[in-house]
């Protein structure tokens, strides 16, 4: 590998793919040609910007010895990751226009932050997870679960624009291409209660090392996960009975979203105390 | 144009110059067309035609190489509807050879439509061709043209947004159930009021697929009555308040003086209704849904003045895109006129008879 091609250069490109792929949805849409010919230019760029992804990612697991999750800039990059992999799965089966320039949009202005940032980018403790498959499956599910939650947070958004549009009468420009009201709704109920499961089994996963030894992870981090995960649970009952509904569910999501991005900072800052003999959960 | 060069051309009337009146003496059903035909391919130098008969236009587009063929199909035109020829010199338009082509391109464009961007014309004009192609009324030129014409109209509507947003009242409440409800086909629609408007809307939803309708009037015998004709269900006004919660579309069009439906009858359907929005389409003067309704989460209300000020938004960016589709068309024109002429070059002197 030569040393200008590092995993911070291939995810730099990757985050020029996705800015590429947000200016072209823009173009598009500047110009009303939400077409098939432009819609594939869109994903053929973020496709791109997904697979370099992969690569950097790729290269540092291989340098810091497991999955790279052991700082706030690899945190980050995998959030941008996980909502990437969800867009191409939920944007091929629901077919929703726009969400493919809204996710570009968010993937690259994350991945572009968690670059322009050196201190994010710490140097990585080797063997984070040990060599416990188990604990690393539990951190690769909870910020999969973020993935997910910052997909819904786009989705959401998408619903809250649709909602305003409809409401004012404003329907030209970017509202007349966004997905219809219960379409948006449909899609955030299924990503909320997909999030909700991911993040439950990774707790699950985590609460079964944890049992064993309560001095793996700190009570900060598990009050903020416990935290966000109850928030969550409680949004996907209350729209399961039908209590928080449309306008509210989605301020809802996007509220609920900041307030996991931010709680990333406790979650790691917990990991990075003096290296110990107990495993750490992430 | 001299006698004995052949050349393209079109002669008609149309809305731009013709009242409704004058359209309506003009129009051509098959007989007239037949009739029509019957005189006009034995008029000397003609060899192909075609006819376009639409609610707003009559138009025939030949080929002769006589000069005096537009007088011709004039005449033919007259002597089939019985219009007087003096009343369709006055509204008559003729084209030639390449503005013949361009004025047919932006026919089947849906640049000439009264709803400028209207997608109809081009069905009829395909019909038109088809009719003349099955009579053997067209030939090699007229074939080339119009399947040049069917090109061109296919890449204007998809290389432009001459297409873009409804432009009827109606029209535009449909798409904005759309926009609410994503797929109407399983969508429940309740119609209040059984006059002439309140069956047009339901038939226009009917036509976006929508099965489930049910029309609500002060009596029943009249809500029947509308109900037979969309296939809907009937019920009276006293019953609203239960049928509301049901409904995913409410189209309200009655002469009431006072609401109909009241924000607190609004509030009521959606406390049962959980996360289905309502769409409320108000088409009465005056109204008969309550203004404030729309302050209720996931409840859109529409009135008469909204959906005629998105169909006039719409209109307008027609009309803007239609400048970009004209100079489009000019270059297809531009590109195709060379070969036409070419092919009526080789034709002078020779004479067929179209259907021959």
């Amino acid at each position: 590998m030569s040393a200008l091609l590092t995993d911070r250069t291939i995810l730099w490109l990757s985050a020029a793919m996705y800015l590429a792929g947000f200016a072209a949805g823009l173009i598009a849409l500047a110009l009303r040609r939400d077409t098939p010919a432009s819609r594939t230019i869109l994903n053929a760029l973020l496709a791109g910007g997904l697979i370099l992804q992969i690569s950097g990612l790729y290269l540092r697991g291989l340098s810091v010895g497991g999955c790279p999750l052991g700082n706030k800039f690899e945190l980050v990059q995998f959030v941008v990751w996980s909502a990437m992999v969800l867009y191409f799965v939920v944007g091929t089966a629901f077919r929703v226009s726009l969400l493919g320039l809204f996710t570009a949009g968010y993937a690259a202005s994350l991945a572009v932050i968690s670059l322009l940032v050196p201190e994010w980018d710490s140097p990585a403790r080797l063997k984070l997870f040990g060599d416990n498959p188990w604990i690393e499956l539990h951190a690769a599910l909870a910020v999969f679960s973020y993935g997910v939650f910052g997909l819904l947070a786009l989705t959401a958004a998408m619903h809250l624009l649709q909602n305003w549009s409809l409401k004012h009468k404003r329907l030209d420009g970017l509202f007349w291409f966004l997905p219809s009201i219960v379409q948006l709704d449909q899609i955030n109920f299924r990503l909320l209660g997909t999030g909700v499961a991911l993040l439950s089994i990774s707790l699950a996963v985590g609460a079964s090392w944890w049992l064993r030894d309560t001095a793996s992870a700190d009570p900060a981090k598990i009050t903020v996960t416990v935290g966000v995960w109850l928030a969550y649970g409680i949004a996907l009952l209350l729209r399961a009975l039908g209590r928080l509904v449309s306008a509210r569910l989605a301020w809802t999501c996007v509220a609920l979203f900041a307030a996991a991005l931010l709680s990333l900072g406790p979650v790691n800052q917990s990991r990075h105390g003096p290296p110990a003999s107990h495993l750490r959960l992430p | 144009m001299s006698s004995g060069h052949s050349h393209v051309f079109m002669f008609g009337a149309s809305h731009h110059t013709a009242p409704l009146a004058v359209r309506e003496k003009l129009a051509l059903d098959d007989a007239r067309v037949a009739r029509f035909a019957e005189l006009f391919r034995r008029a000397p130098g003609v060899s192909e035609f075609a006819v376009l008969s639409t609610c707003n236009r009559v138009e025939v587009y030949a080929v002769a190489n006589e000069a005096g063929a537009v007088a011709q199909a004039q005449a033919a035109l007259c002597a089939a509807t019985g219009c007087q020829p003096e009343e369709l010199a006055a509204i008559g338009r003729s084209r030639q050879n390449a503005e013949a082509i361009s004025h047919l391109f932006e026919v089947a464009s849906g640049l000439d439509s009264q709803i400028v961007g209207e997608t109809e014309i081009l069905g009829q004009v395909k019909q038109a061709y088809e009719t003349a192609l099955e009579r053997k009324w067209t030939g090699p030129v007229l074939n080339r043209v119009f399947q040049k014409t069917f090109q061109a109209a296919k890449h204007i509507r998809s290389s432009t947004a001459i297409g873009a947003g409804q432009v009827s009242v109606a029209s535009v409440a449909v798409d904005l159930a759309g926009k609410i409800h994503g797929d109407l086909t399983r969508t429940k629609v309740l119609v209040v009021g059984a006059g002439d408007i309140g069956l047009k809307t339901a038939q226009a939803f009917q036509s976006r697929g929508v099965r489930d309708i049910t029309v609500a009037s002060r009596t029943l015998a009249r809500a029947e009555e509308t109900a037979a004709a969309t296939g809907g269900w009937a019920t009276t006004l006293a019953r609203l308040e239960e049928v509301l919660p049901a409904a995913d579309i409410v189209a309200c069009s009655t002469s009431a003086p006072g609401f109909v439906i009241t924000r607190a009858l609004v509030a009521a359907a959606m406390a049962t209704r959980r996360a289905r929005p309502l769409f409320l389409i108000d088409l009465a003067l005056p109204r008969d849904v309550e203004p404030e309704a729309a302050s209720i989460d996931n409840v859109y209300l529409y009135d008469l003045d909204d959906l005629a000020d998105i169909a006039e938004q719409n209109l307008a960016q027609r009309q803007a895109e239609a400048a970009k589709c004209r100079a489009i068309l000019a270059d297809r024109t531009a590109a195709l006129w060379p070969q036409v002429a070419q092919s009526l070059a080789g034709r002078n002197g020779t004479t067929r008879s179209p259907g021959d």
